[in-house]
């Protein structure tokens, strides 16, 4: 079967474009469908299993789904970026659509009547009013799937779903509130447990370990040290808890090269080495007079993933065979990552992805499957290996901290007629297999190490730092330049929304400051630079749903801001009220969403999605900020890196536009940035203060005081 | 040194042999093969592994072995199966009240030691119950529902 021309197939069905990679029919009467879009608590293994059963016609109850399985899942780069339901989840329609095409063909080859007259239910292929009858399973002999997609099979209209659009409940629930469910709880015959002693500096190396006395203490089982990577085994788990503290005290270390001063990102990042590229441009042809410019800078931290478990694999080595169960964002990407430093071909690994906790971007997942599979060759057992919370906080990539100015220039009419936009950061993205190189971390420290590999951001119009950074608003001339670091104080990479965070709360609050000194309500001067009927559609709803009363005043203490964006500039639009009552600190009271994801495949789990984008992002805009003396990273427990409670979370409303003949959308980002300017611009409405450094913690809402 | 100690938990008695300062989160999860309780932080400040001691909640990460036997300890599992989830259970499965779902089973033991000294605390009460567990992935708003679903079932 040969492609047909005019068809251009999604990039994972592209790269594997065999159907049977997607679609198995079993003998018990059951379907199974393979993805590599994995479980992150996203709720994604639902949405995918809700678009096969739908394309499929099958029940819910008849398919079940293997997510990132190096061994029969298809390779879908990584689970990120708001991908899954825009990539993996348009593959996914398409591959089943065809799979069910070919099935119905071969139907009405048997029968002798034409393919429109059958009818698939439940698997079941028929012609309706007649005792023709026979189904995927009976006709599974007569169709080959081990062919090539070609696209050539149109997906069922949206008016058809009956699965798709309506509340799934999630697959894995009931089994995580029961018991065993994690990559954290598996075990295998013979398993030992595993801890990894990390430098207690960024850059320090070890210089001498006594591993015998090490070795020689209770319950352990092998003390692996190469270069400076320290890895023990032990038999139960508190052992090698004990056998870690006494390596700690043992070991002694190089004093590590310093860590720049730490301070105020808006002065640190600039005062480090840079190269500067204009990474996006745009100059209309009628050129507009400026009368008035407005310039601000804004900055964010480092930040955090801060999962509530850490990271955690499970790795056995046995007859030349490394097998590794690893809740990494992408399987294929870490085996080949893996099998490099461990001189293994990719034949001999297999990456196997259970359920890890929560997943926010490129966190500890994929470093330390590293660690348990060099300590399950040197000890030739399975090892079950997890990071300390200290590890967790200290040594995962963290988020790259921001700084944006941005300077504007407005007509005579008050409409923005020229902005400028400048960027200084590091790259968002240094995963295991983006760009070259080797992106994990015991890869960097044992003997010999394998280079650190150098940083190379994503450009645009995904972006990296830049992502979100052009205006998504009707300005006729905008330029957005780039001082990229490369050399960072703190280990970063991608974390949820990489560089839309800052960038949205940088514009949107910028928005504001022009609003309020043109005397023009914040939500009435989006719309007057705003022609994307999508984009304005979402403001006007999140406004409505809050009861935004434009002109309102602030009895001093309380107030309502406004944050839009719409992710990547391609993706979801979201729009965000945030209403606040400012006392000692900033209390989030009341916060309503908007948002246009296209096709929304399960609403519930999309309004899951959106309300933990929501808490997770005003967490990190009234509180979280990675700490760092001159040698090391100082935020090491949940003391030092505080995190969002209970008690300080507001009510929140979605509020969900309905667009089922558009494209379905990723949303587990498109919340953050409008969340954080929503947070500025209703202290700004409050108080008539304007912070610009997050997080607005107290001190900065009083240093911002006049 | 490891020593024998008899611990009743989810009403059935084990015996594990340890030393005595482990802590009580390894051996339910290790020994005893009790999985739902999970590891966060072992500094006692996420709640991910809290289990009841006597209907309270206690972080086990922290809690030493010695301290546990003569005393009614319950895990998750002891709310209830897959097949046959406990009241707090189900109210997180009706809510959806999991993303993640790694702190949940901490969060549901908190709960379950408010209803038991509370069977209908207000909002206020429950948020103060859980001033002892993280959620990193944001699922408040609907952990909240579903612990006000059981509160408000009790009335």
């Amino acid at each position: 079967m040969s492609a047909v021309p005019d068809v251009v197939l999604p990039q994972s069905l592209k790269t594997n474009p065999r159907l049977t990679s997607w679609v198995r029919f079993n003998p018990d009467r059951t379907v199974t469908v393979f993805s590599g879009k994995v479980e992150l608590g996203q709720g994604i293994v639902t949405a995918i299993a809700q678009i096969a059963a739908e394309e499929l016609d099958v029940s819910l109850a008849q398919l079940s789904i293997v997510p990132g399985d190096t061994r029969v899942s298809p390779d879908e780069w990584y689970t990120a970026g708001s991908q899954s339901i825009e990539v993996g989840g348009l593959s996914m329609r398409l591959a089943c659509a065809e799979v069910r095409l070919l099935f119905v063909e071969a139907a009405a080859k048997r029968f002798e009547v034409s393919a429109a007259e059958l009818r698939v239910r439940e698997g079941q292929i028929e012609v309706p009013g007649t005792d023709l009858k026979t189904s995927y399973w009976d006709l599974a002999a007569d169709v080959n799937l081990a062919v090539e997609a070609t696209g050539r099979a149109a997906p069922k209209p949206a008016a058809q779903y009956r699965i798709v659009g309506k509340d799934a409940a999630r697959r894995d629930i009931s089994a995580k509130l029961t018991g065993a469910a994690y990559v954290q709880d598996m075990e295998l015959p013979g398993m030992v447990y595993g801890r990894i002693l990390r430098p207690p500096a960024q850059f320090a190396t070890l210089v001498a370990l006594d591993a015998a006395k090490i070795r020689a203490l209770r319950g352990v089982v092998h003390v692996f040290v190469s270069g400076s990577f320290v890895a023990i085994a032990a038999e139960r788990e508190e052992q090698v808890l004990q056998a870690l503290e006494a390596a700690r005290l043992a070991a002694t270390w190089s004093a590590a090269p310093k860590l720049p001063e730490p301070g105020e990102i808006s002065s640190v990042l600039p005062a480090l080495p840079s190269t500067r590229s204009i990474t996006s441009t745009k100059q209309a042809a009628d050129k507009k007079t400026v009368v008035t410019r407005h310039a601000a800078t804004y900055s964010r931290p480092y930040i955090a993933h801060a999962s509530i478990g850490p990271a955690c694999a499970l790795a056995e080595f046995k007859d030349g065979k490394l097998s590794i169960w690893s809740h990494t964002q992408g399987p294929h990407h870490l085996r080949g990552q893996i099998a490099k430093v461990m001189g293994l071909t990719n034949a001999e690994v297999e990456v196997i992805h259970r359920d890890g906790a929560g997943c926010y971007g490129h966190n500890s997942a994929d470093d330390v499957a590293l660690d348990a599979a060099l300590l399950a060759r040197a000890c030739g057992r399975p090892v079950l290996l997890q990071w300390t919370r200290e590890d967790e906080l200290v040594w995962s990539p963290a988020g790259s901290a921001m700084v944006v100015k941005i300077n504007a220039g407005l007509d005579a009419d008050k409409r923005i007629v020229e902005w400028h936009h400048e960027i200084w950061s590091h790259t968002h993205i240094k995963r295991p297999g983006w760009a070259e190189g080797i992106n994990l971390l015991a890869a960097w420290h044992i003997d010999p190490p394998v280079p650190v590999p150098p940083a190379k951001d994503m450009p645009l119009p995904a972006g990296g730092a830049d992502r979100n950074a052009v205006p998504l608003y009707d300005i006729p001339k905008h330029e957005v330049a780039y001082n990229f670091i490369a050399d960072m104080p703190i280990r970063v990479s991608a974390l949820r929304t990489l560089g839309a965070y800052a960038n949205i709360f940088a514009i949107e609050s910028f928005l504001d400051e022009l609003a309020s000194q043109l005397g023009v309500d914040p939500v009435a001067f989006r719309l007057q630079h705003q022609a994307d009927p999508r984009a304005r559609a979402v403001i006007e709803a999140a406004a409505k749903a809050a009861g935004w009363n434009p002109g309102a005043t602030s009895d001093g203490a309380h107030g309502m801001g406004m944050g839009f964006g719409r992710y990547k500039n391609f993706s979801a639009y979201c729009a965000v009220v945030a209403e606040v009552e400012v006392s000692e600190k900033i209390r989030v009271k009341r916060v309503v969403a908007a948002v246009d994801a296209g096709l929304i495949i399960n609403p519930d789990g999309l309004k899951n999605q959106i309300e933990g984008g929501v808490v997770q992002a005003i967490s990190w805009t009234l509180k979280e900020a990675l700490q760092w003396d001159t040698e090391r990273v100082t935020s090491r427990s949940w003391e030092t890196y505080p995190i969002l409670k209970f008690d300080e979370v507001p009510e929140i409303e979605v509020v969900l536009i309905k667009q089922p003949d558009m494209p379905g959308l990723g949303t587990g980002e498109c919340a953050a940035g409008p969340t954080a300017a929503a947070i500025g611009n209703a202290l700004f409405h409050a108080l008539g203060v304007r912070a610009r450094d997050l997080p607005l913690t107290p001190e900065r809402v009083a240093n911002a005081m006049p | 040194m490891s020593q024998s100690f008899t611990l009743k938990v989810n009403g059935q008695t084990h015996t594990v042999s340890a030393e005595p300062n482990t802590p009580l989160l390894y051996i339910l999860r290790n020994d005893l093969k009790l999985k739902g309780t999970r590891f966060g932080c072992g500094e006692g400040q996420c709640g991910a592994c809290t289990v009841l001691i006597d209907g309270k909640a206690v972080q086990s990460c922290d809690t030493p072995l010695w301290s546990a036997p003569g005393h009614d300890i319950t895990t998750i599992e002891g709310l209830g199966t897959a097949e046959a989830p406990g009241r707090l259970q189900q109210a997180f499965i009706d809510e959806q009240a999991v993303q993640c779902g790694y702190c949940i089973n901490g969060i549901i033991m908190s709960a379950q030691a408010l209803l038991i000294a509370n069977p209908q605390p207000n909002d206020e009460q429950i948020i103060e119950a859980l001033d002892r567990n993280l959620c990193r992935c944001g699922t408040h708003v609907r952990v909240l529902r579903a612990i006000k679903r059981v509160a408000r079932s009790a009335a």
